[in-house]
């Protein structure tokens, strides 16, 4: 665990320490793990979309709008993060900060989303336990959603990190790792949203 | 030098006369290399390829292995020894090459044979299979004849020389259907038919078995294959049409629950209540409708021996996890209408 | 409560209250032994809350014993069954947990933490880095895998174990099997798997970032790179098993319908998500103990690695085929000829880098001088008997021919030819030739031949057999036989060796016991004239901070190569030594995997109070260790007295 010396101003402040860089390093990693969890939840989708015997259709419940804001709220959550970081490159905390919570915001009203149309869903006969069509669903849309909720208090945390000791190459590499994951989110959505809602309007 | 190798040699000779003792075993006979039929003749073919080839490998590498250890031992004073050998290229390709070619050779007779083990047997082409529908059911095994309108348990008679189609299915678990002295194996489940042709080339009793772990009764879920002469063959099912009891639901039912059941003969198949092959669900709400589990096992359990459960089904644990969901209310509505839906069809197969 | 205590509590078997009471004296007496000798700090402090991957890889190993005796016994127990027909020393139910835990044990708590440990212990030494690079994190993979493994383990005591083989496979894993047993497999398989998985990602950023100058990657020593490929195995493997247990737990849990009978689940999904795994788990294992007999071999060959280049390219080849070979393992559900004959193909295709590298092991051998330590007698052995396994394995990837012997003794044969001569053997070789870096002292030699020659004796013995009685007809997995099958002969000399392999297990027991009182204690960091960095420290266990100065390298077999540089040059080592940030200790992981535990075992009897109260812990432990991080990644500083002090007393002259 060397430390390092010399280090180029220049350098992103999170790649600044050897533990930054590890962490960093080892969270792409990590997403290599996440991307085979999520193929194989895509997998399972995949191969129980017909058992939808028992239930109602997913063309029957799906609200195509709704889910098209959703995605919006998440696309534009991933952007604001994006802004957050070059606030950090900026080193201009209160503008990160601000851009930080627009994200939660979005992200939470992506959240919020999602579970009124789950409730909607479960309304409509479309249960988790329904059958295996929506089993599968529930596991992918809630593995994603759980996901983002993780995500939203993990932001929380490294915000209130931030706050108390300030912008160092720690909190830096906290804040980096994060919005990594969140942006990882977005990428996912992307699929579930094409595989399960568009396809299952049409399927 | 001798003295030294004597406990290698020691080793070495008593793994070797090991070996011989275990292939020439008595009362242990490797059936599977004699086969009784065209199917098992076809496989113990590819079996035998592959063992002759295998023998070669090891025979290779078995004699290099021991030369170089015997050349290249540190007490061998005068041998060549040349620490910094990195490797060789050419070396490396004759020993990838050669492997590669092994894999092709053996390739292509098992795709030859997957597919041809698709059809039926080619000697007895000309002849119609007799279709028998084998239900593996926890842990019994159930043959229905649609032709001949029999159903047995736990035995099958067929005709010597004759092919045999069997439509393998389940009513419960994942079995596997194996008679290993006519041909290979395949798995029977819930909602799914697999086809498998087997044919007995003499008459005789082959001992027919469930492979695949279904629980507690796994070990005697098995079924003799009787192969008879053609007349006998005949008279046994007009025997059976005429004399033999037909199947009433209520047995069938019976039959769906988890034990083992001596063999039995009826003279209707239970094709008219639930085809399995398409049906996954019947099993699991006869069980629900008789408030019987699979098996009671955990702490009441008496330890006991041999055979499955024959009594003991009482036992109303609350452990169907399924009560307290409400999307499982759902399922369980939609499982009474299945059924009755099953019982107003009646329809054959 | 005291109902449920009452009805899970398994006191009616004597074999089982055998046990209960044993483990209750067992634990009295461990605890009364840490009080009397007033050791339960040093406990915390020195073990529990170590963050150093040698302590680390030490309790993975002593785990991994622990865990090969239960296993083990288990295996006895089945033999002692089948040895004479109808035989009612053990009943259809308890037979088939046995051979439940017996596979998972051997597998997931006992092979996996073998090599984990050895990894941990070894690795950072031999990349010249003083520890991994996250070690709070490998802390929590031991604690998490230990605590997965004590909630599995206790099923036989409470509750009931699993019961539907280690495939765990639909309905009968469902419907077939109410009760917690399949739910201890499912939770304890579960958090153990967090564990490996972070174990994966560790590796692969301590190798990849962390190697001493000079050692680019066509300079590690091969067992480092089976750890690299393994550890990326892990990562893009484990993955695949967490969200299978996690489907069937929600189907058994909450009523959903993946593989289910009902309501369209599919059985079949199970098989093939569980062999994706299955698959690539079973390389996860073989790879790391490929990489311990290339080690054990070029040392005591006396010479280079052959093939450095084509080993690595076999290793890579190898694990990328892993990944697509899975559906071998059911060629007899029903699929196509023409989807059997893919797999067929890859499944035989495998042989080939795995052939490679038996040839680049006799071409170590090649004009090498061979000796025979009990290392080196565990690696040698390896080759004839693996290729048993191996061919075996071609035979079985044949489909065609598969249909024969699909789960009959030949491939229970095959797969304990693989899994023993390759895993097991490579377990042991490892343990005997890393002894003196872990423990400072090496095992008696002679003890370990006898060990030596009753196990692998035992072990052909009690398995060639095994073959043909598949050939006779006799499936896997069946608690008994009738005398008409005519298969006593062979389970009896069956019988006869596995006794023979519980003998050299004592043995080596015996000698962990010996050893530990009489053996000499080394000298140096070098026990055997070895080729690698890890033979490079300045005691035979090294100090906690590994190295005082991180090498440089210059070549692959570093270690060697400097000795011979030494030699020739004769130069003094340089003394000036510079402060080592270390890490702290971490509490956290423990309780951490505590609360997996208690949230598992709440799930296991649906106790949902308690699952959710141990999951708000949990969270509790992540954002604490967010909050804390800081503060607990500080570390310290060695000071330069310490590292001198450390250092003198052992250095030898160049």
């Amino acid at each position: 665990m060397a430390h390092s010396t010399n280090i180029d101003p220049n350098t992103p402040l999170e790649y600044q320490s050897e533990i930054g860089k590890l962490n960093i390093f080892g969270f792409w990693v990590f997403l290599g793990a996440e991307v085979a969890l999520f193929a194989t939840i895509f997998a399972t989708f995949f191969a129980l979309e017909s058992g939808t015997v028992g239930g109602p259709l997913p063309s029957e419940v799906f609200d195509l709008k709704n889910t098209i804001i959703m995605t919006l709220l998440l696309l534009i959550s991933s952007f604001t993060s994006g802004i957050s970081i070059n606030e950090l490159r900026r080193r201009n905390v209160k503008g990160m900060m601000v851009w930080l919570i627009i994200t939660l915001f979005f992200g939470a009203g992506f959240l919020y989303m999602e579970i009124t149309e789950f409730l909607h869903l479960i309304h409509e006969g479309a249960a988790m336990g329904t059958n295996a069509y929506w089993s599968s669903f529930y596991l992918l849309t809630g593995t994603h959603g759980l996901h983002v909720s993780l995500g939203i208090l993990w932001i929380i945390l490294v915000m209130f990190q931030v706050k108390r000791q300030g912008l160092n190459p720690d909190t830096a590499k906290k804040l980096f790792v994060s919005s990594l994951y969140w942006h990882f989110l977005d990428f996912v959505w992307i699929f579930v949203f094409t595989s399960v809602y568009l396809l299952g309007m049409v399927g | 030098m001798f003295n030294k190798f004597k406990p290698y040699l020691i080793v070495l000779i008593s793994l070797v006369s090991l070996f011989f003792i275990i292939i020439f075993s008595s009362g242990s006979e490797m059936i599977i290399l004699d086969p009784k039929g065209p199917v098992g003749a076809l496989q113990k073919d590819l079996i035998m390829l592959s063992i002759y080839y295998m023998l070669g490998i090891m025979v290779v590498v078995l004699s290099f292995f021991t030369v170089i250890l015997l050349k290249y031992r540190s007490s061998k004073k005068d041998s060549d020894y040349k620490p910094e050998m990195h490797g060789s290229t050419k070396l490396e390709i004759i020993w990838t090459l050669i492997p590669v070619l092994i894999v092709i050779a053996l390739s292509i007779p098992n795709t030859k044979a997957l597919y041809e083990l698709r059809e039926a047997p080619k000697a007895t082409a000309h002849k119609d299979p007799i279709v028998i529908h084998a239900t593996a059911a926890d842990w019994k095994w159930i043959f229905s004849y649609p032709e001949e309108g029999i159903e047995t348990v736990n035995y099958i008679n067929v005709p010597e020389d004759h092919p045999i189609l069997f439509k393998v299915t389940a009513a419960d678990s994942m079995a596997s259907f194996w008679v290993p002295q006519l041909g290979g194996q395949i798995y029977g489940m819930p909602g799914m038919v697999n086809d498998l042709y087997l044919q007995a080339d003499e008459p005789g009793t082959y001992d027919g078995r469930n492979s695949n772990f279904t629980g507690e009764g796994m070990t005697h879920q098995k079924f003799d294959f009787v192969a008879l002469e053609e007349e006998k063959y005949r008279e046994w099912v007009k025997d059976s049409q005429e004399n033999e009891p037909k199947l009433t639901e209520e047995t069938y039912e019976k039959l769906m629950l988890p034990d083992t059941v001596d063999k039995m003969t009826f003279s209707s198949t239970h094709l008219a209540f639930v085809d399995h092959g398409k049906n996954s669900e019947y099993a699991m709400a006869i069980r629900e409708k008789y408030g019987v589990e699979a098996s009671s096992h955990g702490a009441d359990k008496d330890a006991e021996s041999s055979h499955g459960n024959h009594g003991d089904h009482g036992d109303m644990e609350d452990h169907d996890n399924h009560e307290d969901h409400d999307g499982m209310k759902d399922h369980e509505d939609h499982e009474e209408e299945h059924k009755d839906h099953e019982n107003n069809e009646g329809h054959e197969h | 409560m005291f109902d449920f205590i009452k009805d899970n509590l398994i006191l009616n078997d004597p074999l089982i209250l055998g046990a209960n009471i044993s483990i209750v004296f067992t634990v009295i007496g461990i605890v009364a032994t840490l009080t009397y000798f007033k050791k339960w700090k040093w406990l915390w402090n020195d073990w529990i809350t170590s963050v150093d991957h040698k302590k680390i890889g030490i309790m993975y190993i002593i785990a991994a014993l622990i865990m090969l005796f239960r296993g083990g016994v288990d295996a006895l127990l089945m033999r002692a069954q089948l040895t004479v027909p109808n035989n009612e020393f053990l009943s259809s139910q308890h037979y088939n947990e046995i051979f439940t835990t017996h596979g998972t044990i051997m597998i997931l708590f006992m092979a996996m933490p073998f090599l984990l440990g050895l990894m941990n212990v070894i690795v950072p030494l031999q990349i010249g880095a003083r520890d991994v690079a996250f070690p709070f994190l490998n802390n929590l993979s031991f604690w998490s895998f230990m605590f997965g493994a004590i909630l599995f383990n206790m099923s036989f005591v409470f509750g009931g174990s699993p019961d539907a083989g280690w495939t765990n496979y639909a309905p009968l894993a469902i419907e077939g099997s109410p009760g917690p047993g399949i739910n201890y497999y499912l939770l304890g398989l579960q958090i153990s798997g967090i564990g490996t998985l972070l174990t994966g990602i560790n590796f692969v950023v301590t190798i990849i970032k962390m190697r001493a100058p000079g050692m680019t990657l066509l300079r590690m020593p091969m067992f480092t790179w089976t750890t690299l490929i393994t550890a990326f195995i892990i990562v893009f493997a484990f993955p695949i098993l967490t969200v299978t247990l996690a489907l069937m737990t929600f189907d058994r849990l909450f009523g959903t319908h993946f593989f289910t009978l009902t309501a369209g689940g599919n059985p079949m999904l199970w098989s093939n998500l569980f062999w994706l795994w299955g698959h690539p788990e079973v390389y996860i294992v073989i790879l790391p103990a490929f990489g311990i007999f290339s080690e054990i071999i070029a040392t005591f060959a006396r010479k280079t690695l052959f093939g450095y280049k084509s080993m690595i390219i076999s290793l890579v080849a190898i694990s990328g085929l892993s990944f697509v070979v899975w559906v071998h393992h059911f060629f007899t559900m029903g699929g196509s000829a023409a989807v059997n004959s893919v797999f067929s193909i890859s499944t035989m295709a495998i042989a080939i880098p795995t052939g490679i590298k038996i040839f680049n092991w006799l071409g170590t051998l090649y004009k090498g001088r061979i000796e025979f330590t009990v290392a080196m007698m565990w690696s040698v052995a390896f080759i004839p008997t693996f290729l048993i396994g191996g061919v075996t394995g071609v035979m079985l990837g044949m489909a065609a021919a598969d249909f024969q012997y699909h789960n009959n003794y030949f491939l229970v044969a095959h797969f304990h030819y693989t899994l023993i001569a390759g895993v097991v053997f490579a377990c042991f070789a490892g343990l005997v030739y890393w002894y003196p870096k872990m423990f400072g002292h090496k095992m008696n030699e002679r003890i370990g031949k006898w060990a030596f020659w009753f196990f692998s004796i035992g072990f052909n013995v009690c398995f060639l057999p095994q073959f043909v009685l598949g050939f006779s007809g006799m499936p896997r997995r069946v608690y008994t036989y009738g005398p008409e099958d005519g298969w006593m002969a062979l389970n009896v000399i069956s019988s006869v060796g596995a006794f023979g392999m519980g003998v050299g297990f004592m043995i080596i027991v015996y000698n962990v016991y010996y050893s530990y009182r009489f053996a000499k204690r080394e000298l140096s960091g070098d026990a055997w004239d070895g080729r690698t960095l890890e033979w490079a420290t300045s005691s035979a266990i090294p100090p906690h901070y590994n190295f005082a100065h991180v090498p440089e390298v210059k070549s692959a077999d570093a270690f060697y190569y400097m000795k011979q540089e030494r030699k020739e040059s004769g130069k003094p080592e340089k003394v000036e030594y510079k402060p080592i940030h270390m890490p702290s200790n971490a509490g956290t992981p423990f309780i951490m995997s505590g609360l997996f535990f208690v949230g598992g075992f709440g799930l296991v009897f649906e106790l949902w109070w308690m699952a959710i109260l141990a999951l708000i812990g949990i969270f509790g432990c992540m954002a604490y260790r967010s909050l804390f991080s800081h503060k607990q990644d500080a570390g310290y500083y060695v000071s330069v007295e310490e590292i001198e002090k450390t250092e003198n007393p052992y250095k030898r002259e160049a």
